[in-house]
């Protein structure tokens, strides 16, 4: 039986799923599906093979889209996805996670909501919200969102949350407490002498690193970071990088000190690769060194951004390296990045890239 | 004639809020003495459909109006025997 990459694919205007084959040279299309709902993120199960799609609609609201057989019929559910009456409502679902017998949503308006029934329906983790911080979270451009949430692989009870633009949140508890977790990151947006607070950074993305929980990564719109404590305390591993400005953060699926970036050019001047010429940018060593890998890639007259959730890699050897662009175009690389070739062009602006391997 | 009681009235469902529910026609009827009543008929037929309509404040959600009888409604307005609900999609998107 060989193994086979699905590249789930959120965009402005549904899902699309791409199925590789066993070599990963050669690539189907299939979608949109989910009605060309909006979608902001896409992740798979590998141990059930179900997918599960989140987003909002400006008519119909939120809600979890999901299928049980690779995208040919999907349902949907938002049963629980509310906040209490007369609170601003819940807009759109922002990002996914598994976590040990759960799967989370991260929310707009800031928030997060968990289901142990698969997705059927959704309880909300009312410790965030209820943190002293709340009342002074500000929106990012993209809202106030919970974009990424990042389950400790084994403890149950440990969870960090980021949140644009309040910062990264540590629950030990299942939820129930939370405690921000910002020292080292900057704030360069906000008054001199103002720079390093306990929270309202603009966390960009926040990921784990493979076999080590305890460092985590996070590109942040001023600065990318590596924390080797939970969380504790950040360290710039930015020196190299040609920004320090980006969206996205993906870590290799075996090697913790392998980190893939898109930088952009700055807050103030496009948000796209700098200088029109295409990289992704890859650590392997934690962030010491960086090395722009544009093989394959438009080396002129690029101007597309890559979203916080739109770079990726699958777990197969040697990894792959997936990433979809704002202008509709999705990259791929089978051999860590040192290769690309261009996987689908045209589809609407893409919001998320994720991967699941399954066996055919 | 605004019934007090529960009328039975038509209703007129958009073709985007069908697709979500496959075996929702366009057009069905329901016994209800306001609106709020009327789409909670709704979703006991297509569980999920009252969420689609309205969010948690609680209102129609902002891209969507719904008219009885012509006229634009909010989730109290009452219900007329024979009357007509229509519920309608703004004109958004890009």
């Amino acid at each position: 039986m060989s193994q086979r990459v699905l590249l789930l694919v959120g965009t402005r205007k549904g899902v699309f799923i791409l199925e590789g084959d066993p070599a990963r040279r050669s690539w189907a299309l299939r979608g949109p599906f989910c009605e060309a709902w909006p979608i902001n993120h896409v992740i798979g199960d590998a141990a059930t093979g179900t997918i599960f799609a989140g987003g909002g609609n400006a008519w119909f609201g939120p809600a979890v889209w999901q299928s049980d057989d690779r995208g040919a019929s999907w349902t949907h559910s938002s049963a629980g996805l509310t906040y209490d009456a007369g609170q601003d409502p819940v807009a759109s679902v922002w990002s996914l996670a598994r976590g040990v017998g759960c799967l989370y949503a991260g929310v707009e308006p800031a928030g997060l909501f968990r289901s142990t029934d698969g997705g059927q329906t959704w309880m909300p983790v009312d410790g965030l919200r209820a943190h002293p911080s709340r009342p002074h979270w500000q929106p990012g451009a993209g809202g106030l969102i919970l974009h990424s949430v990042v389950p400790h692989p084994s403890d149950d009870q440990a969870i960090w949350v980021a949140i644009s633009a309040a910062g990264v949140f540590y629950s030990a508890d299942g939820g129930q407490s939370w405690v921000a977790r910002n020292q080292g990151t900057r704030a360069d947006f906000m008054p001199e002498g103002q720079r390093y607070p306990e929270f309202g950074q603009c966390v960009h993305s926040l990921v784990m690193a493979p076999g080590m929980p305890e460092r985590l990564y996070q590109q942040n719109h001023c600065g990318m970071y590596r924390s080797d404590d939970a969380g504790a305390r950040w360290e710039s591993i930015e020196a190299g990088l040609p920004s320090s400005f980006g969206f996205p953060a993906a870590a290799h699926p075996r090697d913790p000190e392998t980190l893939y970036l898109v930088p952009l050019n700055g807050d103030t001047v496009g948000r796209y690769v700098p200088e029109g010429q295409a990289a992704v940018w890859r650590t392997r060593d934690a962030g010491a060194s960086w090395q722009a890998l544009r093989d394959g890639l438009p080396a002129r007259n690029a101007y597309f951004g890559v979203l916080r959730q739109a770079l990726a890699t699958d777990p197969l050897t040697p990894a792959g390296v997936y990433f979809g662009t704002g202008t509709g175009t999705l990259y791929g690389s089978a051999d860590e990045g040192e290769s690309w070739t261009c996987l689908a062009q045209h589809l609407p602006p893409i919001t998320s890239v994720e991967t699941m391997v399954v066996d055919r | 004639m605004i019934a007090a009681t529960p009328a039975v009235v038509r209703v007129v469902l958009p073709a985007a809020l069908q697709l979500l529910f496959h075996q929702c026609p366009q057009e069905t009827e329901v016994t209800a003495a306001t609106v709020t009543e009327a789409i909670d008929a709704l979703d006991a037929c297509w569980p999920g459909m009252r969420h689609r309509i309205c969010d948690e404040r609680p209102a129609i959600r902002r891209h969507i109006n719904i008219y009885i009888d012509g006229v634009r409604a909010t989730l109290p307005t009452p219900l007329r025997q024979g009357g007509e609900m229509v519920i309608v999609m703004a004109i958004s998107g890009g």
